[in-house]
């Protein structure tokens, strides 16, 4: 008996040891790399790198757009698991599948569905140029794009959340007399936050790193519709490496610090119910 | 209430943002050319070295844009709806398609400016690794065994399509103009080529800091920059005893300038490539400049080698691309990966 428990001990602590090179050499190695790529010679280039106009402009862009995908996912994302969650309606089960295409479909497909839809040749595109209005290989393209593969990000975390809380406290607040906004405001909204923000920082970090559905339908119009992965490509592919890399690296440091927000909150609220069940 | 707050504190801000972006687009006139993969750096400097002229002689603040691609998916976006006021591409083929297909530009483009509308042209030779250590010295020796070749995907790459006709080129002329022969040495060829890139940078990028195969297939000013850039890699450049004669061409389309306004200054632009001046810029960024003066002055650069074109020895580009890349050509019937 004492051996089997050793042995799994053993077997346990290896594993762990597995899990942990394998994040290491995979993980933080090319992490590590990229930083020391980037600030390797010093700060004075890469400050020169980031000042210049096209990383100016495609690190702005790549804000706004997620300044635009994540309040819209916020919205989307909340009103969708709050009806899929308390309610029972016909489609139901549809509206679940729906909103994990952006999950299944290659980023690149999706990118193109819009080229195809609103680009010059395609079904809408015609009369949208025709009233003076671009959206593909420009910034509504873009943005567009980025909401569609974020979308499914909101609502996933949320509708578990609030499956498992149930409806008990909602019903209870409407028999008391509060009304439908009020329930929403102070019971359902309050009891989900964390998961909520949760969502929201994961939708933030795609938003900022998608590469394949922007990069079908951005032009490549360099200080006007590369965000900052797309720039970051251009500079590879003009053999400036350390500009490239320290793009990159204000790239990932957006995602740690966002990732770290995240952690953050786990740690501050394990024994929050809404967090629970993580 | 503080979440619904902050939600429309941010759509706030973003639509702000937003507005901000499009008002400054409008402050200054703006022209957008559309290239190919390896004139980066040449149309950078030619946007700063015009632009100045240009607002000496008419006041007006012009900015340039760019955007770089394979020249086939650059044709592509165009054609799909990327409003590039003048296109400078690989191939004259990418600017008929434009013309074809979205019908933005009459199909007689090419004989609006000089010299078919290139105003600079360059060929395709070898880059190998420093010391040349697989001996490659001419098209016969990239089919030795054990001999890889880096060379981007003629679906997709303008570079590519010059680099698989200038194969071509030498099969017919060893084979002494027969076809069969000149077929079974591009057929060989593509055996030694591991991985195809959609544009010529990227599998430039490939070969010299990827460091994949012995010998890269690439535009004669590619070449150059590569060496230049890679200086670390000591890379060098082999001239093959026949190539071809590439002449990639520029076009004003007209209906984006037509709606944009910017006719004058698109066509200002074009015609500065054809100036002494502008051809100084393309000979400085190795391509070869079609003015005999200034194409004397570079004359050590550029060495004079047996060049057929497309034109003469190929049929013009409609019947090239027919022959030998749309669908079930003679790239598709002999390139079969993994063979």
């Amino acid at each position: 008996m004492a051996t089997s428990l050793q042995a799994a001990g053993f077997a346990r602590r290896g594993l762990i040891a597995l899990a942990f090179l394998l994040l290491l050499v995979f993980l933080v190695a090319p992490l590590v790399l990229v930083f020391t790529r980037a600030f390797g010679d010093g700060l004075a280039a890469p400050i020169a790198a980031l000042r210049e106009p096209d990383a100016l402009a495609a690190i702005r862009l790549t804000l706004l757009v997620a300044a635009i995908a994540v309040p819209l996912n916020l919205v989307f994302g909340l009103a969708a698991s709050w009806a899929i969650a308390k309610f029972r309606f016909a489609g139901r089960s549809l509206l679940i599948t729906l909103i994990d295409l952006p999950l299944s479909v290659s980023p690149v497909v999706s990118g193109l569905v819009y080229v195809l839809v609103f680009g010059a040749q395609g079904l809408l595109g015609p009369w949208f140029t025709a009233h003076g209005i671009k959206i593909v290989f420009a910034v509504p393209g873009i943005v567009l794009a980025s909401v569609f593969v974020t979308l499914p990000f909101v609502a996933r975390e949320l509708i578990p959340l609030m499956e498992a809380q149930g409806r008990l406290e909602e019903e209870a607040a409407l028999t008391l007399g509060a009304n439908g906004w009020q329930t929403f405001w102070r019971i359902t909204l309050p009891n989900v936050r964390w998961g909520l923000l949760y969502g929201v920082l994961l939708c933030n970090a795609r938003a900022m790193g998608e590469f394949g559905a922007v990069s079908v339908v951005s032009g490549h119009i360099r200080g006007m519709t590369n965000t900052m992965p797309l720039h970051i490509e251009v500079l590879y592919n003009e053999y400036n490496l350390p500009a490239a890399f320290t793009v990159a690296a204000l790239l990932a440091l957006l995602a740690l610090v966002t990732l770290a927000a995240k952690s953050l909150l786990e740690w501050h609220l394990a024994d929050e119910p809404s967090t629970s069940n993580r | 209430m503080k979440f619904h707050l902050t939600a429309l504190g941010l759509l706030g801000v973003a639509l702000l943002a937003l507005s901000a972006l499009t008002a400054q687009a409008h402050g200054e006139t703006t022209l957008l050319n559309v290239s190919y993969d390896p004139t980066r750096e040449f149309y950078a400097e030619v946007g700063k070295v015009f632009g100045p002229k240009w607002k000496a002689e008419t006041g007006e603040d012009a900015i340039f844009q760019t955007s770089h691609g394979g020249s086939g998916a650059q044709a592509r976006a165009v054609i799909d709806g990327l409003e590039a006021d003048v296109v400078t591409l690989a191939l004259a083929y990418d600017i008929d398609a434009i013309a074809d297909k979205a019908k933005l530009l009459p199909k007689d483009w090419q004989a609006r400016l000089p010299d078919n509308s290139a105003p600079y042209t360059s060929t395709i030779v070898f880059l190998v690794r420093k010391g040349n250590p697989k001996g490659i010295h001419d098209w016969a020796d990239l089919v030795k065994p054990g001999v890889s070749v880096i060379t981007p995907n003629p679906k997709t790459s303008g570079g590519a399509r010059w680099n698989y006709l200038a194969a071509w080129a030498y099969g017919l002329k060893t084979g002494d103009g027969d076809e069969a022969k000149a077929r079974a040495y591009v057929a060989d060829l593509f055996k030694h080529v591991p991985v195809l890139d959609t544009g010529a940078r990227g599998a430039t990028i490939t070969f010299a800091q990827r460091h994949q195969g012995d010998v890269l297939i690439a535009w004669e000013n590619e070449a150059f920059l590569a060496a230049k850039e890679m200086s670390r890699e000591s890379l060098e450049i082999v001239v093959p005893s026949i190539s071809i004669l590439a002449e990639p061409t520029v076009a004003v389309v007209d209906s984006n300038v037509d709606k944009h306004g910017t006719r004058k200054l698109a066509e200002a632009y074009l015609n500065f490539l054809y100036t002494p001046e502008g051809q100084e810029l393309a000979a400085k960024h190795y391509f070869r400049p079609r003015q005999a003066e200034v194409a004397a002055r570079y004359a050590e650069r550029f060495p004079t080698l047996d060049l057929v074109t497309i034109d003469h020895d190929f049929g013009g580009w409609t019947a090239a691309q027919a022959k030998h890349f749309a669908d079930g050509g003679t790239f598709d019937q002999i390139y079969k990966p993994g063979q």
